[in-house]
């Protein structure tokens, strides 16, 4: 479904992944895991279609189309879905209008009907709940004085009504307490399917004993320097980054 | 001799040629305020970016024109020509101005409770001019402004309403002025608004260009709210790219009135919008909201001169500007607190997107507080559209465009939000939407 070959990307003169690669086939979660600025948002920003970032080298294929050339907007209605780690706050833009204005954007691109104000609430009431989310904040603006919990909850809802093909959530346990990490995991639990793939970056092993992946791939520096099962996760809770970064500096050299 | 005093003397010998006409036989206070105005508007001259008030606005461009006034042959563009531009929102009276003049034949007038008078100022002016001396020409203030002065020399027509005592009228009323000319032409519309004790009603003014090149829309509207009314106004300005559109709205407000002046501006090559109330009974209170959206080389230019006079009033000044192009916008927010103002609650927020590198927004609080009890503030943004907001939105399938109009539609609509009646704010909502894409969109910083 996506694969990713030695891919490097700048932020202004700054190299920040320097080689990354990448296999996620459809219906497999993986996680990728790392120590702060080792490029993890990065990776999962400039798969949804940044533009700050510039790609230097290397590859993205998703399936079977060079997922780079798409605009941004034109990869999420070809099912890529990416939940942020830092939601934006949109002042004056309902949540409502602005997911019907996206579900509908969507189903333009593929050709479906478009759904009317009838289709949407019902869905999104049913969206909600599975979140306990309070069913207000669909009418309040955008993310705009959600708390750090409802906004992480809105892009997991966001998720569940676009239903994406390949989802890719950016550090979403980060700031959350336990019983929100639990609803937020299982949303994404729910999301599990043959169809899709998710790709959960995360800081913390914490968020994996919740939502338990297939594969776990750790990167350093931009690279990815190490690819394992779910039992690599724990051991990284164990031993900390410091051993893989230890890894990656002896490794180094021969790669230079 | 130059051609700002040449113009000048032509609208000299203008005046006299309506002095000698149709406006000889008017009433002897009439024609002596107009006397007066004339002369003050020959000594004042217009003005220039020296003065504080106009230090942003250069108007020589109108200062050199030479605009003459509309030929007395009536211009009728027939009902088809306007259907583009009536309200259809909900029912109500519409009057429609051509060229300044009330045109009746194209006039709607809705039965109307009694108490309420709706009409032309010129026929009033006939037929009741004993009753509009207190109150015409007695608020806006011609020593002082020459478009003022100017206006008020050549004042003629325009919408008269009455209001009376405890009466509420729950439909707007529409008030549309076309202008319609092939040859550089300016109209003085003179509006006067009076409502009286206890009574409730709406206006709405509708500034448009029907057909023709350069046109000076130099417009005075003096509202008059005594005591315990409500009264909600609207202006609306969606002349041509090539017109100029100089207006003064000036607010009486008596002891617990309420009055929203709202503003959109759309339209105009040069427009200066002075929003003017005055504050004179205790516990009074106004909402003072507008939203200006300029491209290309257009020139907005707001002066708020809001003058608290009485002790428990409350403003609100509201103002959001998205300028584009090369276009200029100036919001120049003025409170004045006079002595006696004691627990006066003033506040004032003018906030701007700039949506080119060559857009420019001037903005400038201006408070003369004279008591020492009172709470005013002030507070002014300039800003980009926030790319990240964009990203976001795209990320989630809408496209560039309709991500960039949904942010401006957003930042739009927290002024349309401050209009409570619905079928007009709905009107205002598609009118923006229908400015949006003729915008030239910036190009996406990368």
């Amino acid at each position: 479904m996506l694969t990713v070959k030695n891919l490097h990307v700048k932020a202004g003169n700054q190299e920040i992944l320097k080689g990354v690669d990448l296999q996620v086939n459809v219906g497999e979660v993986h996680a990728i895991m790392g120590p702060n600025g080792s490029g993890k948002s990065t990776l999962a920003q400039v798969l949804a279609g940044r533009e700050s970032y510039e790609v230097t080298a290397g590859e993205v294929i998703y399936e079977g189309k060079n997922l780079l050339e798409m605009a941004p907007e034109e990869r999420a209605c070809r099912g890529v879905f990416l939940a942020f780690q830092y939601p934006v706050e949109i002042p004056g833009v309902g949540n409502a209008y602005f997911l019907k204005a996206a579900l509908n954007a969507i189903r333009r691109y593929r050709g479906l009907d478009e759904l009317d104000a009838m289709d949407f609430l019902p869905l999104f009431k049913e969206k909600m709940k599975l979140l306990d989310m309070d069913d207000r904040l669909l009418t309040r603006a955008v993310n705009e004085g959600f708390s750090g919990g409802e906004k992480k909850r809105n892009e997991i809802f966001q998720m569940a009504v676009l239903e994406p093909r390949l989802a890719i959530m950016d550090e979403t346990d980060s700031g959350l307490d336990i019983d929100a990490l639990k609803i937020v995991a299982n949303g994404v639990n729910g999301l599990r399917s043959p169809e899709r793939a998710i790709i959960v970056v995360t800081h913390y092993q914490r968020l994996l004993n919740y939502i338990i992946p297939d594969y776990v791939h750790v990167l350093v520096d931009g690279r990815t320097v190490k690819s394992g099962g779910k039992e690599l996760a724990l051991e990284l809770e164990d031993k900390g980054y410091a051993w893989v970064e230890a890894e990656a500096q002896t490794a180094m050299p021969a790669q230079a | 001799m130059n051609a700002v005093t040449e113009v000048q003397d032509s609208y000299l010998e203008s005046f006299a040629r309506f002095e000698n006409g149709a406006a000889g036989n008017g009433a002897g206070w009439l024609r002596s305020i107009r006397r007066a105005a004339i002369a003050r508007f020959s000594e004042l001259g217009f003005p220039t970016p020296r003065e504080e008030d106009w230090r942003f606005t250069n108007v020589a461009a109108i200062a050199e024109t030479s605009f003459s006034l509309p030929q007395d042959g009536r211009v009728d563009p027939g009902p088809q020509a306007l259907e583009p531009f009536r309200f259809s929102g909900s029912a109500c009276s519409q009057l429609v101005f051509v060229n300044g003049r009330y045109a009746p034949a194209l006039s709607w007038l809705r039965p109307l409770p009694g108490g309420v008078q709706i009409g032309s100022l010129a026929q009033t002016l006939a037929d009741a001019p004993d009753f509009l001396e207190p109150y015409l020409a007695r608020y806006a203030d011609y020593q002082h402004d020459a478009f003022c002065a100017l206006n008020t020399g050549f004042m003629e027509d325009g919408a008269f309403v009455r209001i009376a005592r405890g009466t509420v009228l729950e439909e707007p009323i529409y008030l549309l002025y076309l202008a319609s000319a092939a040859a550089p032409t300016i109209t003085h519309p003179r509006n006067l608004i009076i409502a009286d004790d206890d009574s409730q009603a709406t206006v709405v003014e509708d500034y448009v260009t029907l057909s023709g090149g350069v046109h000076f829309s130099n417009v005075i509207t003096e509202v008059v709210v005594e005591e315990n009314s409500v009264l909600s106004h609207y202006q609306i300005q969606r002349e041509s790219a090539e017109a100029f559109h100089v207006s003064t709205l000036r607010i009486q407000q008596g002891r617990s009135s309420s009055v929203t002046s709202h503003s959109v501006l759309l339209g105009g090559a040069l427009v200066r919008n002075n929003i003017h109330p005055v504050l004179v009974g205790e516990g009074g209170d106004c909402l003072i909201n507008g939203l200006f959206m300029a491209t290309g080389r257009q020139h907005m230019d707001n002066y708020m001169k809001v003058e608290h006079a009485s002790p428990h009033c409350g403003s609100r000044q509201f103002y959001n500007g998205i300028l584009d192009g090369q276009s200029r916008g100036v919001f120049h927010g003025r409170i004045i607190v006079h002595k006696a103002a004691q627990k006066t609650d003033a506040k004032q927020t003018n906030r701007n997107l700039l949506l080119s590198g060559e857009a420019q927004i001037d903005t400038k609080p201006q408070l003369e507080i004279y008591a020492d009890d009172v709470k005013c503030t002030h507070g002014a943004t300039i800003g980009q559209i926030d790319e990240d907001a964009i990203f976001y939105l795209r990320s989630r399938g809408i496209a560039e465009t309709s991500a960039r109009d949904i942010l401006l539609s957003a930042f739009a609509g927290e002024s349309l939000e401050r209009m409570k009646l619905e079928p007009l704010r709905k009107h205002l909502e598609a009118l923006i939407t229908h400015w949006l894409p003729r915008r030239k969109l910036p190009e996406v910083a990368r």
